[in-house]
């Protein structure tokens, strides 16, 4: 990798200070995108502003209604977390299908959501489960956080502290991994909350993640797995590639959504 | 015996390789070590009009910038492919030049045009992206049928159209005559799939000048050290052979790759007399995706005819073979005598035709890759055959064991003579152990389960020990095929045996060491195997082809002939008996019926003492072999897949696989099926997942594991494995050979299996997720939910 200054600040506020005053800082937490990335020569940041070590980036505790994520947590930590098993067992679940072992043991829940890749797993959770993304200044609805593909609503230096998501009554998670890389070709997160039921779809939409707006109108009167044969899953601003075009990726779509249904019983 | 032949031996070399001790190329550190960077094209086809080294010169570090030029100046020779391939109009086959560095033309992404040597890889990787390089782009192609075509763009002015030959075997006008009176032909067009090799370990180099003596030495990823001194001596013109030494320490994998001698290579040896400095380079994964040899990559047409009885009367066969940008060492022999002579099949055909055209592109060069030639001649052939007897309502099974070759030897029309072999054994025992006649039930409960269930048959044969050296040197090898072995007992008794195959994950050194272990009675661990350095095993051929069995292994024991009689002689003078009376059993010489007897290193050590030996008997006790075989070893198999197919998403999951080899002798058991494991392995790789693929404008889509999918553990079962042992009446041991079998056999058993399951005949590999679920759209198969 090109040459980079690293740096490992105590607290949120030194972080955000390091990133404004670096001539093209980037944040480092699990690394697992940005390193490979650095490391072929596609990314040179000036500064890496490590924020692992800062008091409370990490850690899962319950409030309530709410499960609350700190944004360093990593993978594994999530997959392996009773809180997270006991109040979304669908979380748990996603996480442990994310990467391979290595990468779930260093790549962090704030990382995957910051970088918004729109074949990663947890963006389909965040939006479905209408988890709000706290900063280092702000409150932001998951709903107003993803904004297309690699886009989010962060701002200049703007850093996740933590995720918090509401309880539903139920949710699934089912991913049909790309044969390569194992990132989700298509992931369909179904969530069945107080609002109703929320759809959201990682993998497909060269807009990245969204929520599906016929998937969700028919299981909010109907939530089975049969409700989701009638509905028309659009191909239309679908990704195509050498792994899937975009009429196989709607199948994929209304399969993956009846499959995580059929699995709430 | 708990230790020799057909004994289940743990492998010995794993402890230095599980434990992270084993010592590759990468791990050679030198004093005064420098790195290589590669300048590389990112274009497929393009001129080279200028070269500005200025700023990479001045960068931090940087020793040297050096280019093609400099390389051609020097007198470094064009790499050659070393076998000559005659066209059917008697014309020599068209070899494009290949220089180390390119010097005014770029013919695929990744065409290396300049080196920087600096005192660190981060430093010369840096440097070599401040190489200016200017290119006038030309248009490119990459689709071999499309290189063909009139107006496509022309890689090289020596072959006119593309076309490196246009090759024949057979005879064409009885085979037309037979497929014209042929009561049924069953028509196919065969893709066989382009795959990326990658090995576990990249390739590397470290190249080391001595000014002092004008000597070189290679480390190198090789399966072939002599091989490649003998090359980058006589033809690239590094050095001469005594002035030059090669090794190959322990190499993480090859599966053909590494036979090769590569540009990097080359360059690295020249690059360490330029500077004076020993010089390193180790391939990234991207850049193996990019210069690794590829592997496959035909498209063929075939027809297949049989008449009223089922029985085949012709096959003809018309194959386009993608050769990439160059000719790599052996590539011509792949889609020739690696594979049309393979056609037969494990059939009886008295009229085969095939034509091959080997064709330039803007590729990565295409060579031999575990199976060459025979994976995609056994594809063709089984492919052929399931989809006829569909066609004609027979049972896939029963149509073959009514072609089945029955007597041996077999002499087919193709040039090879099968020496042994029973087709109709190895498919009783896989069919037993698949319980195919409890298929049926097993497709209705799956597809109660809304799973189509399939089953398909590959009956393969293959060709190892590629021999006898006139033979092939007749058919245009340019080099001999046979392999050498010294065998020397030490005076304490130990052994150290000297080959001249190499391993590279095959176990030679557990397996090699069985075998002598089992001879003269000694202790496994008294053996040690030698192997993969020019200054210490005399000559060698190396390892691919599944010859260091047949060929390697013969060769270790026919040395081990000589030592024996010398042995028998020794202990005959000291025992006071007569040479035929001595016998060697359990690690002692004995007088046969008598009490008479010494240990082993008894005789190592009278034999070293010289004190009383026979007379005219010189000291010491260390023989040398060459073994040239007579013919080619011929292992061959039934494999039998079945599969589950789900309608919803097109995936494939292979739930049963079952495998029965006749590999002749067996010497480890537990290796073998290790072999057969990582074969069938691959030949389900290329079967469900792996797929080399480039844009029209030659740039490489799969160029990383995010785009090209290798096997997982998941997406293979566990395997079902029976052996079926006919001993190879032509080599000292019996042996036929197993690495390669499991990639050949494979594809066609999963693919077969798939169309059986779904329905449709016209599959073409890979089978991936999305090509099988639009094929069940298009036949509309239903959901057999029962």
């Amino acid at each position: 990798m090109y040459p980079t200054k690293y740096h490992k600040p105590a607290s949120l506020e030194d972080a955000v200070a390091g990133l404004r005053s670096a001539e093209d800082g980037a944040l480092l937490a699990g690394g697992q995108t940005l390193l490979p990335t650095m490391k072929q020569h596609l990314a040179a940041p000036t500064d890496l502003i490590d924020i692992r070590g800062i008091d409370g980036m990490s850690g899962i505790r319950v409030e309530g209604d709410v499960l609350v994520i700190g944004a360093a947590t990593t993978h594994a930590e999530v997959a392996g977390s009773s809180d997270v098993q006991a109040a979304i067992p669908a979380l748990a679940q996603l996480a442990s299908g994310i990467g391979d072992a290595a990468v779930r043991h260093m790549g962090t829940i704030g990382g995957s959501v910051a970088n918004n890749d729109p074949v990663a797993d947890y963006p389909s959770a965040v939006l479905a489960l209408g988890a709000t993304i706290v900063t280092d200044r702000r409150e932001i609805a998951a709903e107003d956080y993803f904004q297309g593909m690699f886009m989010t609503a962060l701002e200049e230096a703007e850093i996740i502290r933590e995720l918090r998501f509401p309880k539903p009554r139920r949710a699934a998670y089912a991913k049909f991994p790309n044969p390569a890389s194992r990132y989700a070709l298509v992931g369909v997160f179904v969530a069945d909350t107080a609002a109703g039921a929320c759809v959201a779809v990682t993998g497909a939409s060269e807009s990245g993640v969204f929520r599906h707006e016929g998937l969700e109108a028919a299981l909010s009167g109907d939530f089975s797995a049969d409700a989701v044969d009638g509905v028309e899953i659009s191909s239309e601003g679908f990704m195509s590639d050498i792994h899937a075009d975009a009429d196989y990726r709607a199948n994929l779509v209304r399969v993956m959504a009846r499959r995580a249904v059929a699995a709430l019983g | 015996m708990t230790e020799g032949i057909g004994a289940r031996v743990k492998r010995t070399e794993d402890r230095r390789f599980i434990t992270g001790k084993g010592k590759y190329t990468d791990d050679i550190r030198m004093e005064n070590q420098a790195y290589a960077a590669f300048v590389r094209s990112p274009h497929a086809h393009a001129k080279v009009t200028g070269i500005d080294r200025s700023a990479a010169e001045a960068m931090e570090g940087v020793v040297a910038v050096l280019d093609g030029h400099q390389l051609t100046g020097d007198g470094i020779g064009n790499i050659i492919c070393g076998w000559a391939i005659t066209s059917k109009d008697g014309s020599a086959m068209n070899m494009g030049a290949w220089s180390a560095l390119a010097t005014d033309r770029v013919r695929y992404v990744g065409d290396a045009v300049a080196v920087v040597i600096a005192d660190t890889a981060a430093q010369a990787r840096l440097a070599a992206e401040a190489v200016e390089v200017e290119y006038e782009e030309l248009p490119a192609v990459t689709n071999a049928e499309k290189a063909l075509a009139e107006g496509a763009p022309q890689l090289h002015d020596n072959a006119p159209g593309n076309l490196i030959y246009d090759w024949e075997i057979g005879e064409e006008a009885a085979t037309d005559e037979a497929l014209a009176g042929a009561a049924h032909v069953t028509e196919l067009p065969i893709v066989n799939n382009r795959v990326s090799p990658n090995a576990m370990e990249p390739r590397s180099a470290v190249a080391i000048y001595d000014e002092a003596d004008e000597h070189y030495t290679l480390y190198t990823t090789s399966q072939n050290p002599h091989v490649a001194r003998l090359v980058l001596s006589a033809f690239y013109n590094v050095a001469p052979e005594h002035k030059l030494r090669v090794v190959a320490p322990d190499v993480g994998g090859g599966f053909g790759s590494k036979i090769y001698i590569y540009p990097e290579e080359i360059t690295c040896l020249w690059a360490s007399m330029k500077t004076g400095r020993s010089v390193k380079w180790t391939s990234t994964r991207s850049e193996a995706f990019m210069t690794d040899a590829h592997g496959r990559d035909h498209v063929s047409k075939a027809r297949i005819g049989f008449d009223t009885e089922g029985k085949i009367v012709g096959l003809k066969v018309d194959t386009i073979a993608n050769f990439g940008a160059y000719m790599s060492l052996f590539s011509s022999a792949v889609p020739t005598y690696l594979y049309a002579t393979l056609l037969s099949g494990q059939y009886d055909i008295q009229n085969i035709h095939c034509n091959v055209r080997a064709v330039y592109t803007n590729t990565v060069p295409v060579d031999a890759y575990r199976g060459a030639g025979r994976p995609e001649a056994c594809y063709l052939v089984e492919r052929l055959m399931e989809t006829a007897a569909r066609e004609m309502g027979a049972d896939p099974a029963e149509l073959r064991r009514k072609n089945f070759i029955t007597e041996f030897p077999h002499q087919t029309p193709v040039i090879m003579n099968y020496d042994s072999g029973d087709f109709h054994g190895n498919l009783d025992k896989a069919m037993a152990a698949a319980d195919v006649a409890g298929f049926d039930e097993r497709r209705k409960e799956a597809a109660a389960r809304g799973k189509l269930r399939g089953l398909g048959y590959s009956c393969y044969i293959e060709a190892c020990g590629i021999a006898p050296s006139a033979a092939v040197g007749s058919l245009g090898a340019g080099v001999g095929l046979w392999e050498s072995a010294e065998v020397r007992v030490n005076p304490v008794g130990t052994i150290e045996v000297l080959t001249g195959s190499h391993s590279h994950g095959q176990g030679h050194e557990t397996t090699f060491a069985q075998v002598v272990a089992d001879r003269f009675g000694v202790p496994l661990n008294s053996v040690s195997i030698v192997h993969g350095d020019t200054d210490k095993v005399q000559f060698g051929m190396g390892t691919y082809g599944s010859r260091s069995g047949a060929v390697g292994l013969s060769a270790i024991s026919r040395a081990m002939d000589k030592v024996e009689a010398k042995v028998k002689k020794i202990a005959a003078h000291t025992l006071e008996a007569a040479e035929d009376d001595i016998v060697i059993e359990g690690g002692e010489v004995k007088v046969a019926g008598t009490d008479r007897k010494m240990a082993w290193h008894e005789v190592g050590l009278a034999a070293y003492t010289g004190h009383n030996l026979p007379p005219d008997m010189e000291p010491g006790l260390k023989e040398g072999a060459f073994y040239d075989p007579v013919n080619f070893t011929f292992p061959a198999g039934a494999y039998i897949c079945e599969v589950e197919v789900d309608p919803d998403t097109g995936v494939t999951e292979i739930v049963q696989f079952t495998a029965a080899d006749d590999f002749g002798t067996i010497i480890n058991p537990m290796i073998v099926e290790g072999q057969v494991h990582g074969g069938v392995a691959q030949g389900i790789g290329q079967a469900l997942l792996e797929n080399v693929v480039y844009d029209d404008a030659g740039q490489l889509l799969t160029g990383s594991y995010m785009d090209y999918a290798m096997p997982r553990a998941w997406d293979t079962p566990f395997y079902t494995l029976e052996h079926n042992t006919t001993v190879c009446p032509n080599n000292p041991l019996g042996l036929k050979g197993c690495g390669e079998a499991g990639a050949i056999g494979a594809p066609p058993a999963v693919i077969n299996a798939i169309t059986d399951a779904i329905g449709d005949n016209d599959l073409q590999m890979p089978a991936t997720p999305q090509k099988v679920w639009r094929m069940i759209q298009a036949t509309q198969t239903p959901i057999a939910a029962e």
